[in-house]
């Protein structure tokens, strides 16, 4: 996994609540054995007309979005499980997601891919919205390390939550499964103890 | 102290704590399908470990699998290798891998419980959000991505903060016509699709306590659906009923024995949730949704809401733009050219005795495609030793071989693009049942009767 630290970039404005994670990639997509090149799939059908044309005003088809921070609406990722949505966000080559609330699932998924989910209040994020609907996009700066949000050219920024131990990883660039691995001991041990099996 | 069956169930799985409230989750059950384990198999052997606990996996396919002539090759070349390519992981792995013409297969999450795998008191995951739906056996169950899936097979275990607990408690009885389907429709549209965010939810009440296991299934699987990881219900006599016989569930003194086990498996009286709703059995009505998610519903006789004022407009409007409606209009009358009857909400033996029930002596309407497809092969068995396929034949329905099929359109099951599908599935995304389609989730039985309709009617009044 990559490591994760400071990133400062235009934000993606999707001002639309409860973005499913069949938006982020539909269903018919899902049918490859391997992680790469979903990023030309990211949100599909609103991208794309039905004959396969660029719907000129979805932001992923505007050139002066070209950022690494997506913004959209609350409860983002809701729906379906699929971890293709979260490679589908970072193949094409976004760093880090905010939003004022994210399903729990797409959360996870994307921290175990380097995503950062970034949960913001709402006013914070009416307002890099209302930036980004006016004159130029709004540019927001992530800082990890310091759990904060900063929207550039004013004065507002934020903090975010994040695990500790998740963000140990996400800095590190560490997964789950070299943690659980160095636990087999305790496992078995568990395993061993247990009063009533399955 | 007083505990929730939640956290009963949660603490007898914790391994190791880890600073910042961080547990290290064992699980008893991983069930896997094509789609969301080749990356994970790829993960294990790029890192080249084998898989830990073997004996704790169980798959199948049904996302991608078409639903005629399942004992030819799949036609489609990507599923087919999907398919295809999680039988060989399964046997290099040794896993127990019910594929296609296997008398076992079927929808993951139908035929865990009907083998007796899903049982009360376990962990159970699986790399899909309705895993909730093994919930209604009083486990604890919940959907994970793909990375999660290499953890447990790596490791039988997860990384997982405790969610918050929440219940749901609907006491009463039930009006004519309305099912569980029904009520956990009302629960969402009335608490909204990201309510149960960060929450695991119990559903109590007499209501509750009153349907089947399969009922109970209908409401647990739709908890992800107001964003809950998991929803259960506490096991009671209706339970272990159920479970008795099932292939591979304990059976003579064992099962007596963890039945006493199963018995402390309730919430104490004194243990506090950290949210809880009440419900009325009286005020829920069979419902319709109208929107493009599943909290977007109203009484089957209601009104389409007109736009709500402020942060929701954008939304409202976009989704009612989808689906071709407007706001303070009534769905009643509305011509529907196609019903899906399937899916791991509404797939069960007891959904297809529903629609027979409605159907039988009764033609569909000339403009319906209508779609019933079990949920595994079991069903399709149990169906047609009971005669209801003869029924389905003769009201124009076309009984299908078990598969996920239009709940997800993956495989050539497909709303065309533009039209309206009266579907018992669990979502009515865009696109959810095929690009463009526009999906209303009801009960089998408004489903059944807009077959028989061609349009949507009141089913109290038929
Ligand atoms: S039936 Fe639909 S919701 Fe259920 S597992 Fe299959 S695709 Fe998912």
């Amino acid at each position: 996994m990559e490591k994760f630290k400071t990133i400062i970039s235009t934000a993606l404005p999707l001002p639309i609540n409860d973005i499913d994670t069949d938006q982020i990639i539909p269903a018919r997509y899902l049918k490859v054995t391997t992680k790469d090149g979903f990023g030309k799939f990211l949100f599909r059908d609103w991208r794309y007309d039905k004959k396969d044309q660029p719907i000129t005003d979805f932001v992923l088809n505007r050139p002066e979005y070209d950022g690494k921070i997506l913004v959209a609406g609350k409860n983002f990722g809701c729906g379906s499980s699929r971890e293709h949505a979260a490679w589908a966000i970072s193949d094409y080559g976004i760093k880090a997601v905010v939003s004022s609330f994210f399903a729990d699932i797409f959360k996870e998924n994307a921290l175990n891919n380097g995503l950062l989910p970034v949960q913001v209040s709402e006013s914070f994020l009416e307002e890099i919205f209302k930036i980004s609907a006016s004159s130029k996009p709004a540019v927001l700066k992530i800082d990890l390390e310091n759990q904060e949000i900063s929207l550039e050219d004013t004065s507002l920024s934020e903090n975010f939550e994040i695990n500790g131990y998740k963000k140990e990883c996400m800095i590190n660039g560490y997964d789950d499964i070299d943690y659980l691995l160095s636990l087999k001991k305790e496992i078995e041990d568990y395993e061993n103890n247990l009063s009533i099996t399955y | 102290m007083a505990k929730t069956l939640f956290d009963k169930v949660w603490d007898k799985h914790v391994v190791k704590q880890i600073p910042g409230g961080v547990n290290v989750l064992y699980i008893d059950l991983h069930l896997i399908h094509e789609v969301t384990s080749p990356q994970a198999f790829a993960e294990l052997e790029t890192r080249n470990l084998p898989i830990f606990r073997k004996e704790k996996m169980v798959a199948t396919a049904d996302h991608n699998v078409p639903t005629i002539n399942q004992h030819l090759e799949i036609k489609e070349e990507l599923s087919r290798f999907q398919v295809e390519k999680l039988g060989e992981n399964c046997k290099k792995h040794d896993i127990t891998y019910y594929g296609l013409g296997h008398e076992y297969q079927g929808i993951v999450h139908v035929i865990g419980p009907e083998l007796g795998l899903t049982l009360p008191g376990k962990t159970i995951v699986c790399g899909d959000s309705h895993t909730s739906t093994h919930g209604a056996f009083g486990a604890i169950a919940f959907g994970i991505g793909t990375s999660q899936v290499a953890q447990v097979m790596a490791s039988q275990c997860l990384i997982q903060t405790k969610p918050k607990t929440m219940r749901i408690t609907v006491d009463g009885k039930l009006s004519k016509g309305v099912l569980s389907k029904d009520i956990i429709l009302h629960i969402i549209s009335t608490l909204g699709v990201a309510s149960g965010t960060g929450y695991f939810i119990e559903y109590a009440g007499s209501a509750i306590q009153s349907l089947s296991m399969e009922g109970r299934m209908t409401i647990c699987n739709m908890s992800i659906e107001m964003g809950a990881r998991g929803g259960m219900i506490a096991p009671d006599e209706t339970t272990f009923e159920y479970i008795k016989g099932k292939k591979f569930a304990p059976n003579g003194s064992d099962l007596d024995d963890i039945i006493k086990y199963w018995k402390t498996l309730t919430t104490d009286n004194d243990a506090v949730f950290d949210k809880e709703h009440h419900f009325d059995a009286a005020d829920i009505s069979p419902m319709l949704t109208y929107g493009t998610n599943p909290g977007m519903g109203v009484k089957i006789d209601g009104k389409i809401p007109l736009a709500a004022s402020g942060e929701n407009e954008k939304s409202h409007k976009k989704a009612l733009d989808y689906m071709h409606l407007k706001g303070g209009d009534s769905l009643l009358g509305k011509t529907i050219n196609h019903v899906f009857i399937g899916s791991c909400t509404n797939s069960r033996i007891e959904d297809l005795r529903e629609v027979a029930n409605y159907v039988k002596g009764k033609k569909k309407a000339e403009n319906v495609s209508a779609l019933i497809v079990p949920g595994s092969k079991q069903i399709e068995q149990i169906a047609k030793k009971e005669g209801l396929d003869t029924i389905f034949k003769e009201a124009g329905f076309s009984l299908r071989e078990p598969g996920c099929s239009a709940c997800l359109a993956m495989n050539e099951d497909k709303v065309p693009n533009g039209e309206y599908c009266v579907s018992t599935s669990n979502r009515n995304f865009e696109g959810r049942q095929g690009p463009g389609s526009r999906t209303i989730l009801a009960s089998p039985l408004v489903a059944a009767a807009t077959a028989i309709a061609g349009k949507i009617i009141d089913v109290r009044n038929s």
